[in-house]
């Protein structure tokens, strides 16, 4: 295991108005690792998911407490942690009952909520939580075997 | 980061564009906007997202909301103009089985 290079913490109320902020963070700090465009979207998405999970799941309302986020980048990875101390939710519970939606679903059978955390398992190459004294979702983020030629793809990029 | 709405009607359709990002912060002003729109019988509401940024579960969440109430209501929900990325999200979410979407300007402006 390679050693953690660099830490960011930053600490937001938990209110969805920050959720875009963390948003900004992140696209700054996978863009300067040298993620792809698409890799950077996934990721904005994924830790998006875990804040917006905090924020609306974690303090009752009229009561805002605060989130946690926590990157830690890595010569070949970026790991991302999002924590509320506040109230916890059962994850793996919510994660069950949690899946894309197949053909055979019914109109009635559609959850308006819940697709959140379906979407970091998806975008993210490894997610763990842990759901002790509030709810810490560990996100992580591998750079593709294209990272030699990043510079190259960003100059495509940007000529488009 | 915000979202705007602009919403065209005829007797027949009902036109809506949206821009912007829609998020945890936005999605509320998405539905409460969007919605009473799918509460009359036989609506038929175009939606064009060629200018949303960013898109995550709670717009997801919304046009869920919106789809399901239209059909209810014998209306029809059309979401046209996805980017690639948009595509991607009800691809991998599976609505993409269920909802009509296109990556196509069909039927907007007819």
């Amino acid at each position: 295991m390679k050693q953690v290079m660099d830490y960011v913490e930053m600490k937001i109320p938990a209110k969805p108005e920050y959720v875009g902020v963390i948003r900004l963070t992140i696209s700054g700090i996978a863009s300067r690792m040298g993620y792809t465009y698409e890799e950077i979207e996934d990721i904005k998405i994924a830790v998006s998911e875990a804040c917006t999970n905090a924020v609306q799941h974690a303090y009752p309302e009229n009561q805002v407490g605060e989130v946690i986020i926590g990157f830690g980048i890595y010569e070949d990875k970026l790991e991302t942690m999002v924590a509320d101390s506040g109230q916890s939710f059962n994850f793996l519970k919510t994660k069950e009952e949690l899946g894309p939606y197949t053909e055979s679903t019914t109109v009635d059978q559609l959850s308006e909520g819940g697709l959140g955390l379906y979407l970091i398992e998806t975008l993210m190459d490894e997610v763990r939580v842990l759901n002790r004294s509030g709810v810490t979702v560990f996100m992580v983020k591998y750079l593709g075997e294209e990272r030699e030629n990043h510079d190259k793809a960003t100059s495509d990029r940007e000529t488009n | 980061m915000k979202v705007n709405i602009e919403k065209h009607e005829d007797d027949k359709e009902i036109y809506v564009s949206v821009s912007g990002e829609i998020d945890a912060y936005t999605a509320p002003k998405l539905r409460e906007e969007l919605l009473p729109l799918t509460e009359g019988k036989n609506n038929v509401i175009t939606v064009n997202l060629k200018d949303v940024s960013y898109l995550d579960s709670t717009g997801l969440g919304v046009f869920v909301g919106m789809f399901k109430q239209l059909n209810k209501n014998d209306g029809e929900l059309r979401l046209v103009e996805l980017s690639d990325r948009l595509k991607r999200l009800f691809n991998i979410t599976g609505l993409s089985h269920i909802m009509s979407i296109s990556d196509n300007a069909e039927d907007v402006g007819r």
